[in-house]
Formats: structure tokens, C-alpha cells, sequence
């Protein structure tokens, strides 16, 4: 292929990347952000984990080392298995501080330390130079290839000036797309869509080139398999080939920590997402991407190995292979994968370090220098965050521009991925122990993150560049695995321990509250500042955001105060939030800074913070004193309510009463008004004359009864009712009562069952109340009972300390169970008046002698008939204590 | 902990136990990444390990995606449970 074609293809490729991104960036603020923010664009975006060094590199690792290629894509896939859980907690809580960068996240969780994320800003810094490196020499590698298969290639000589050309062209695609705004988010849409399309390049190349080799060149998966067994088998290779496990481990830890710590994979992990929901997709697709990536890179190493000459680089063998079968396509199209991957990542790498160089050295220094007044109108912070962005972008570059040309061979670049890994590994154990862990604090951060630089730049980085000697090692062991382990052993260590002997500073606190606990920071009264600082406040946020996105945030946060104009009041959660937005474009540490230097910074104490904890606390109180009234008044209105039932169901009953008491005059007062307008007739009879004076005379002295019954009832249920308390026998009240009432239909001839010897018990009561009970409760057996040979049954038993019960059992039809309530109300007649001749009133005032006698009347169900029992207490009760009813 | 109810109703109960499932998941995938290395490295170095490790890496990506459905499952249950408190009881 001429080597023309290949650089117009390559420009060409360019113009489409700067075209999609341009694209996506002018969607975005058009608000077009539905498909920018779907999962998968997400999901791709990640696979700028897989660099120049693992598309290439990979085929020549597996080549060299066999398996252990693999723990590079094995760490982060393991990380992503806990997505759920871990990854997802720490974009919340990033998002919820606005993190800009990795830095960033350890300065805001550690009291918003610029100076920690200074440090961590250095290790990005001497880690990523390298590492940029490594992507255009991989560039220029590529480039090299085809010119020297081509026929009238460059040669060369010619492409000395690649790395510059790539270097040069890659700062503009980051400076254009990169620091076009200062958002509030440090999202990029345009970018991130480029990467997402770069990352399926990448994808297609692959595995078009494995199906290729497995399928083009092998006889399928089974014969490469035996070719992988041959190779595995030859000497000059099984020793390479044979897994360490010391290395496989540190390898798959070094390569977990760096999908989390690496300053472009946090960038586009945590900064670029939206929110959490995206990695429920991430969690599974990401490692299918990494699989997909990995599946086909051994058998294209042994493959190249089988069919290139043994001086062949196996780091290019990606590229040689399809080139030396002629698949001139297949080639292209993987040298655009390779290009896809190297400027993937120095794009998103120069990103994050940009921001981090900008947000923790260049603008800390220059507020530091300048000591702005406050409302100085002129200055442009804005202006100059996003030159110091592009200078640092440009600075990024240039030192790994540098770095390329000074080192030039290699060997020393090819792992210089590696050495980057463990450098920013150094970060995580004070990145998992600020979100795990509330007792870290910025003095572990500062002597863990210092230990491990230290010791990574004495025994991985300056080795790797040829600076100083290996480690003293034991014998058998990798020293690479030493280096690793003993550099985040002793980190670790040295976080914990200066942790525990440490006293955190207030903001530390309430910051490791609000990380480990991933909810939002708490307020505090003293951050309440006097009202007239919002206007130099409103000119500050001018400052970093221009003058119309910060009209608009003040007058949505006045209007969400319910506060017309562009003044909110300076609440603590305003500021806070204002804070963590001037932190999403400036970092923490400076936000942090700048509002305390404008609004009048106010220290936090130990005893603010206590106050904190007693304003929560008092909250919680004031919340359970809230419950606790509220289920005593839900208490106090169910009382009411069936107090009110009560009340309603009296009055109906008042009216029953009142409509069955009419009635039952007026039957009587009708008949004899009748009978006295036909006694006025002279034409009647004497006989007649007396028939009609007997009836009115028994009517009226029915009349007097039932009158006499209500006043009974009326005086017994006001409990006015006069007791004559004596003891009596019940034997003789019982005998007497059957006397009485045995005038009953007295030509019903009833035997009469009793056990006389126990009804001899003497008890203590108002016996003539006692008898009225007694003559009604039998007399209603008389009347009611329906047997044709009716048998009347008496027992009688004293009760255990003292009274007694008396039951009164008939052989009748006795009562329904469904109306054996309604027995004991006034006027219940179960049936016919007419036979009955009573008003109904009778068992209701039994019921109110027994209860003013201190006892009880029921009816007992199941004796074979009507049967009541009159229970009895020892003793009437004294009036004072008022009646309660007893039952046995 | 007298803020936390000490019982749950089965949706939140199924969401707990799939988010242990969830916690599990990576400290079994490391064990499984890890041990046969240190135990047997002969064994796994070669053709035989390829086949082991791409096996194994399938089904943690399978097992990740069925476990991620069912918590987005579970949660969108307990989320409905937590809205019609009859629903609730019934599913009780």
C-alpha cells in the first residue's frame, strides 16, 4: 500500500474524530444529551483502559510471558464485578462533591487539602509523561512499518518528525474539545463520543484480525488450541510461558487499582458519568469488551511466531502479520485500531492531567500570588483556568514528546505501563480508606501517598529509566513483585497507622462523614454569613463561569428560596452547594478557598462540630417528639371516635325508646278512650256497662304498670335506687317467688325441679329486689315455655368466697343464639306482644337490679331450653364504688 | 438500632440477599482467579489454562448481567411494595 494512502487514510480518520466530536459537543449544548448518555457510549468510553501498549503490546507480552498477559484485563474485570456495590458508591460520592479529577477526590475527602492533591497531581504528572510516550512511539512504530513495506516509502529517516506531528495534532483535538467551557461538571460530550467510536475501531481491528488468524490461518479453534499446546511446549518458550503466582497476584491487584486510580480511567469513570445508573450495563459489558479484546491476542502471538521471521518484534506482530500475508486491508484497518487506541488515550490522560496540573499548581499558585481583593471586577479567573488548562494540555504533551525523542529505544518505553500502573497505584489505599473508612485522615494520606512515592520512584520508576541499580532480592522472587508489594505494604501501613494516631481537623470530618456514609455534607450554622455578601459571592462565580451561567444559578437558587432578583439569601445550603459547583470547575481545595476568602471565611471548631452532631441529635429528638405526639393524637381521635359511635348509637336508642314508650301508651290510652265514648252510648246494658268499666279499669291499670316499670327502670339506671341490705335464705326466696308467680297461666301445670338441701345458703342482699328478679325470671318461664309437659329446673351453688348462682333452666324452644342479646334491652319482645301481654321491660330491669346488686343476669345457651343465671356477690357493693357486674 | 425496622417484607428481603450476592461475587471471582494459579501454575500456564480462564471469565460476565437484572428487578419491586402499602401486606 503506498504510503501516501495510508497518511491520507489516517488524516482522513483524523477529520471524521474531530468532525464526531464537534458533532456531539454542538448536540449536547443544543440539550440533545439522550443518546450521549446512553450506558453504552459509556461502556465504550471506558475501553480507553486499552492503550497503544495493550493493543500492541499485548501480542508481544503473551508472546514473551504466555497467560500472564491476561492479569492486566483480569483486575479490572474483577473490579467490575463488585460494580455494584463499590464502583457504584464511588461515582455517587463523587458526583455528589463535583470531583474533578482522582486528586481532587482524595484533597476534598482529606479537609480539601490543595497540598495532598499537589502530591497526587506530581505522581499523574511523572507517571503519565512516560506513558505518553509509550502511545507515540507506538504511533511511530506503526507508521514505520508500512512505510518500510511500502514501495516508495519515506524509509526511515523520514518519520522522525511522527511523534511531533501526532503530538502536536492531538494537543489541538484536546485543547478544541477539551477546555471549550468551564462547566460546573467536568463532563466532555464531544470527546467522550469520539472515544466511544475510537473504542469500536479498536474493537472491529481485533477481533477482525483474530478471526483472521483462527479462522484465515489456523484450521479453527481447535487446531489453534493445539498450536497454543506446541508452542507452550517448546523449551525456548515454557519457561517465559510458566505462570509465576507471586506475579500473577500483584499484577491483578496493580491492574485493579489502576482501572480505579489511573487518571484517565478515573476521568472517564467517575468524572464523565452522569450518574450511577450507567454502570448497572458497564459492570457486565465492560468486561466483555476487555474479553473481546484479550480473547484473540494469544493466538495471534503464537500464530506470528509460527510465520515471522525470529527477528521480527512480536510487539508488532499485530501489524506484521496481516501485512506478510498480504491483507493489505486487514492491516490498514489495524493500524487505525492501534492509532484509535494510542490517541484515545493520550487525549483523555492529557485531560485529567491538564485539570489537575490547572486545579491544584497553577491556579492555587496564581490566587496565592495575586491576592485578589474581593470584588475586583476586572479579573477573569475563568479566562485564566482554561489557559492554564491548555497550557498544561500543550506542557502534557510536550513532556512526553520530549520523553519519546530523549529515550528513544524500546525497551525502555515498552514498560513504561506498568511502571505507571504501580505509580498511581500508590493512591488507592488512602482513596478505598477515605470512602471506606470515617477514622483516615489527610496526616495518614499525606505519609502513605508519600511512602509509596518515595519507594516507587526508588525501586520502579528510576530502575525503569536506568537511574540506580535492581533490588537486593531474594532468591525466587520477582523483584518487580517485591517493589510492588513492599511500596503498597508500607503505604498501606503508614496510612493506617499515622490515621490512628491522628486527630482529624473539623472539615475532614464532616467531609469522611459525608464519603464514607455517601450522603450529602451536613450544614452548619456558622457557615450562615451576613446577607450583603451575596453580590461579591455572585461576582466570584462571574469570575469562573462567565457572567451568564452565573446570573442564571444565582436566580435559580433566589427563586428556590422563594426570593425574587438575583440575591439568594446566604443559607448553609446554599453555600454549600454553591461550593461544590465552583468545586466541579476549579477543585475543592480552591472552591473551598475562594468562598471563605469572599464571604468571610469562618474557622469550624471541634465545638462546632459537636454542635453539628447536637443539632442532628436534637433533630432526631424533635422528630421521635413529633411521632410520639402524633401517635397520641391518632390515639386521642380513635377514643373520640368511639366515644362519638357511643354517643350516636345512645341517641338512637333514646329515639327507639322514646317512639316504643309512645307506643306502648298509646295502645291502653286508645282502648280506653274507646270504651269511655261507648260508655257515654245510654242505650248499654248494666252488664255491658260493667264489662266495658272492667276493661277500662284493666287497661288503665296497665297503664300504671308499665309507668311504674319505667320508673323503676329510670330511678335503677340513674343508680338512685334504695338498697335494704339483709341476709336472707334463698330457699325462701325461691319458694316464695315460685308462689308469686305461679298465678301465671295457672292452667299450665310445670314440674318443678329442685335440690332444696343446697338451697339452703344464706346470702347477703336487698331480698325483695332479689325476689323481683326471681318472680320475673320464672313467670317468664311460665309464660314462655312451649314443652307440653314443661319442667321448671332450679340450681343453686354457693360461690367460692361467698355469693351465689343461681340457674333457672325451663325445657322450652329457649332463644336464638342470634337474639339472646337482645333479650335484656327494654321493650324486646321476642314474640308475640300480644300473647306475652308485658311491655318488655322485665328482663331489662332485671338486669339493672342485678348490676345495682353488684351481680349479674345472663343467659346461659346450650341447657335444653330458656336458661338465666343470677349470679351474686358476697355482698351488695357500698355505693361509692358504684356497680360492676360479676359473672362466675 | 431503633431506626431500622428488624424484620423485612420479602421484596426488600430478596434485594438484601441479591446485594450480598453482589458482595460475594468478586472476593469468589478473585479466589477463583488466584488459587489454581498458586496451587497448580504447571497446569494453568498453557493451552489448558487458556481454556480455563476465557471459561471462567464468560461466566463471570454472564453472572454479573443476570445479577445486575435481578437487583434492578428486586429494586423496582420494593420501590412499587413501598408505594401501595397494600401490596405490601400482601406480599407478606
Amino acid at each position: 500500500m503506498p504510503f501516501e494512502a495510508l497518511l491520507a487514510t489516517c488524516l482522513g480518520y483524523v477529520v471524521l474524530m474531530f468532525g464526531v466530536a464537534y458533532a456531539a459537543d454542538r448536540a449536547a449544548a443544543r440539550g440533545h444529551v439522550r443518546w450521549l448518555d446512553h450506558p453504552l457510549i459509556y461502556t465504550l468510553s471506558l475501553s480507553v483502559y486499552c492503550s497503544a501498549w495493550t493493543f500492541y503490546g499485548a501480542v508481544g507480552y503473551a508472546s514473551r510471558s504466555g497467560l500472564e498477559f491476561l492479569t492486566i484485563y483480569l483486575g479490572p474485570t474483577l473490579v467490575f464485578t463488585g460494580a455494584w456495590w463499590g464502583l457504584r458508591r464511588l461515582v455517587r460520592v463523587a458526583r455528589m462533591h463535583h470531583v474533578t479529577s482522582v486528586a481532587d477526590l482524595i484533597s476534598a475527602r482529606f479537609g480539601k487539602s490543595n497540598r495532598l492533591a499537589a502530591i497526587v497531581t506530581l505522581i499523574a504528572v511523572i507517571a503519565s509523561t512516560p506513558y505518553i510516550a509509550l502511545q507515540l512511539q507506538s504511533v511511530r512504530l506503526s507508521f514505520e512499518v508500512f512505510a518500510l513495506n511500502a514501495p516508495n516509502g519515506a524509509g526511515r529517516d523520514g518519520l522522525g518528525g511522527t511523534g511531533l506531528w501526532v503530538a502536536a495534532g492531538l494537543a489541538v483535538f484536546t485543547i478544541l474539545f477539551g477546555t471549550r467551557n468551564l462547566a460546573a461538571d467536568e463532563r466532555h460530550h464531544g470527546v467522550v463520543t469520539a472515544i466511544a467510536l475510537e473504542a469500536v475501531v479498536k474493537l472491529v481491528a481485533f477481533v477482525a484480525l483474530g478471526v483472521f488468524v483462527i479462522w484465515g490461518l489456523a484450521d479453527g479453534p481447535l487446531d489453534m488450541l493445539d498450536r497454543i499446546s506446541r508452542a507452550g511446549a517448546d523449551p525456548e518458550l515454557a519457561e517465559g510461558w510458566l505462570l509465576k503466582p507471586d506475579r500473577w497476584t500483584a499484577l491483578i491487584l496493580v491492574s485493579a487499582a489502576a482501572i480505579l486510580t489511573l487518571p484517565r480511567m478515573f476521568q472517564v469513570l467517575v468524572v464523565e458519568a452522569a450518574d450511577e445508573e450507567r454502570l448497572h450495563v458497564a459492570g457486565w459489558a465492560f468486561p466483555a469488551y476487555l474479553f473481546a479484546m484479550s480473547f484473540f491476542v494469544l493466538p495471534i502471538a503464537v500464530m506470528g511466531r509460527e510465520l515471522l521471521p525470529a527477528s521480527a518484534n512480536p510487539d508488532l506482530y499485530v501489524l506484521t502479520l496481516p501485512a506478510a500475508q498480504g491483507q493489505n486491508l486487514l492491516a490498514l484497518l489495524v493500524f487505525l485500531g492501534g492509532f484509535s487506541a494510542a490517541t484515545s488515550m493520550v487525549v483523555v490522560c492529557a485531560i485529567a492531567v491538564a485539570t489537575m496540573v490547572s486545579n491544584h499548581w497553577l491556579v492555587p499558585v496564581w490566587l496565592a500570588l495575586r491576592r485578589i481583593p474581593a470584588g475586583d471586577e476586572a479579573d477573569d479567573l475563568r479566562g485564566f483556568v482554561l489557559n492554564a488548562r491548555r497550557v498544561a494540555i500543550l506542557a502534557v504533551m510536550a513532556a512526553g514528546w520530549v520523553y519519546h525523542e530523549a529515550s528513544g529505544g524500546t525497551a525502555a518505553l515498552a514498560s513504561m505501563g506498568l511502571v505507571a500502573f504501580t505509580g498511581m497505584a500508590q493512591v488507592l489505599p488512602a482513596m478505598l480508606g477515605g470512602l471506606m473508612w470515617r477514622g483516615a485522615n489527610r496526616k495518614g494520606a499525606y505519609c502513605g501517598i508519600g511512602a509509596g512515592l518515595v519507594l516507587w520512584m526508588t525501586m520502579i520508576f528510576l530502575p525503569s529509566v536506568g537511574v540506580g541499580g535492581d533490588l537486593p532480592v531474594p532468591a525466587g522472587m520477582d523483584p518487580w513483585t517485591l517493589a510492588v508489594l513492599l511500596s503498597l505494604v508500607l503505604n498501606t501501613l503508614a496510612f493506617i497507622g499515622v490515621s490512628i494516631f491522628g486527630f482529624p481537623d473539623p472539615v475532614e470530618r464532616l467531609q469522611g462523614l459525608s464519603f464514607v456514609s455517601a450522603v450529602e455534607p451536613i450544614r452548619h450554622s456558622r457557615m450562615m454569613r451576613g446577607d450583603d455578601r451575596a453580590e461579591p459571592l455572585l461576582a466570584m462565580a462571574r469570575r469562573v463561569w462567565g457572567a451568564d451561567p452565573a446570573l442564571r444559578y444565582f436566580q435559580a437558587e433566589a427563586r428556590a428560596q422563594g426570593k425574587s432578583g438575583y440575591l439568594p439569601d446566604l443559607t448553609p445550603s446554599f453555600l454549600t452547594r454553591l461550593e461544590r459547583r465552583l468545586a466541579g470547575s476549579i477543585g475543592s481545595a480552591t472552591a473551598h478557598a475562594m468562598i471563605d476568602r469572599v464571604a468571610g471565611g469562618v474557622a469550624l471548631t471541634v465545638a462546632d462540630l459537636l454542635q453539628v452532631a447536637d443539632e442532628a441529635q436534637r433533630a432526631k429528638e424533635e422528630t421521635q417528639r413529633l411521632e410520639a405526639a402524633q401517635a397520641e393524637l391518632t390515639r386521642t381521635a380513635r377514643q373520640l371516635r368511639e366515644a362519638n359511635d357511643k354517643l350516636t348509637a345512645l341517641s338512637v336508642q333514646k329515639d327507639a325508646f322514646l317512639s316504643q314508650i309512645s307506643h306502648e301508651l298509646r295502645t291502653p290510652m286508645t282502648s280506653v278512650r274507646a270504651f269511655s265514648e261507648i260508655l257515654k252510648d245510654p242505650t248499654l246494658t248494666e252488664e255491658e256497662r260493667g264489662r266495658f268499666a272492667g276493661i277500662i279499669h284493666a287497661e288503665a291499670a296497665r297503664l300504671t304498670r308499665l309507668l311504674d316499670d319505667l320508673l323503676d327502670l329510670s330511678v335503677l339506671e340513674s343508680g338512685r335506687a334504695q338498697m335494704t341490705v339483709g341476709v336472707a335464705n334463698l330457699h325462701d326466696l325461691i319458694t316464695r317467688a315460685l308462689t308469686a308467680a305461679s298465678a301465671t297461666r295457672p292452667e299450665r301445670g310445670f314440674l318443678i325441679d329442685r335440690d332444696l338441701p343446697t338451697e339452703h345458703l344464706g346470702v347477703i342482699t336487698d331480698a325483695d329486689r332479689l325476689l323481683q328478679v326471681l318472680i320475673n325470671v320464672i313467670t317468664n318461664a311460665r309464660k314462655y315455655c312451649d314443652a307440653d309437659h314443661p319442667v321448671l329446673t332450679i340450681r343453686v351453688r354457693g360461690r367460692e368466697g361467698g355469693g351465689a348462682i343461681i340457674d333457672v333452666i325451663d325445657n322450652g324452644s329457649g332463644i336464638d343464639s342470634g337474639r339472646q342479646s337482645l333479650i335484656f334491652q327494654k321493650f324486646a319482645r321476642l314474640n308475640d306482644p300480644a300473647r306475652a301481654g308485658g311491655a318488655g321491660l322485665g328482663l331489662a330491669i332485671c338486669r339493672e337490679i342485678m348490676l345495682t346488686l353488684g351481680g349479674g343476669i345472663s343467659y346461659l345457651p346450650g341447657q335444653g331450653g330458656a336458661a338465666f343465671r343470677i349470679v351474686l356477690p358476697p355482698r351488695p357493693p357500698t355505693r361509692a364504688g358504684g356497680a360492676e357486674p360479676l359473672s362466675d | 438500632m431503633p431506626d431500622r425496622p428488624l424484620f423485612l417484607e420479602r421484596a426488600s428481603f430478596h434485594r438484601r440477599r441479591l446485594g450480598d450476592a453482589a458482595r460475594v461475587l468478586p472476593i469468589l471471582a478473585a479466589l477463583l482467579v488466584l488459587v489454581p494459579v498458586w496451587w497448580i501454575p504447571s497446569q494453568v500456564s498453557y493451552a489448558g489454562g487458556a481454556v480455563w480462564i476465557f471459561g471462567l471469565w464468560a461466566g463471570l460476565i454472564l453472572a454479573v448481567r443476570l445479577l445486575h437484572r435481578a437487583l434492578l428487578q428486586a429494586e423496582a419491586a420494593t420501590a412499587r411494595a413501598s408505594e401501595t402499602p397494600e401490596e405490601r401486606r400482601d406480599a407478606l
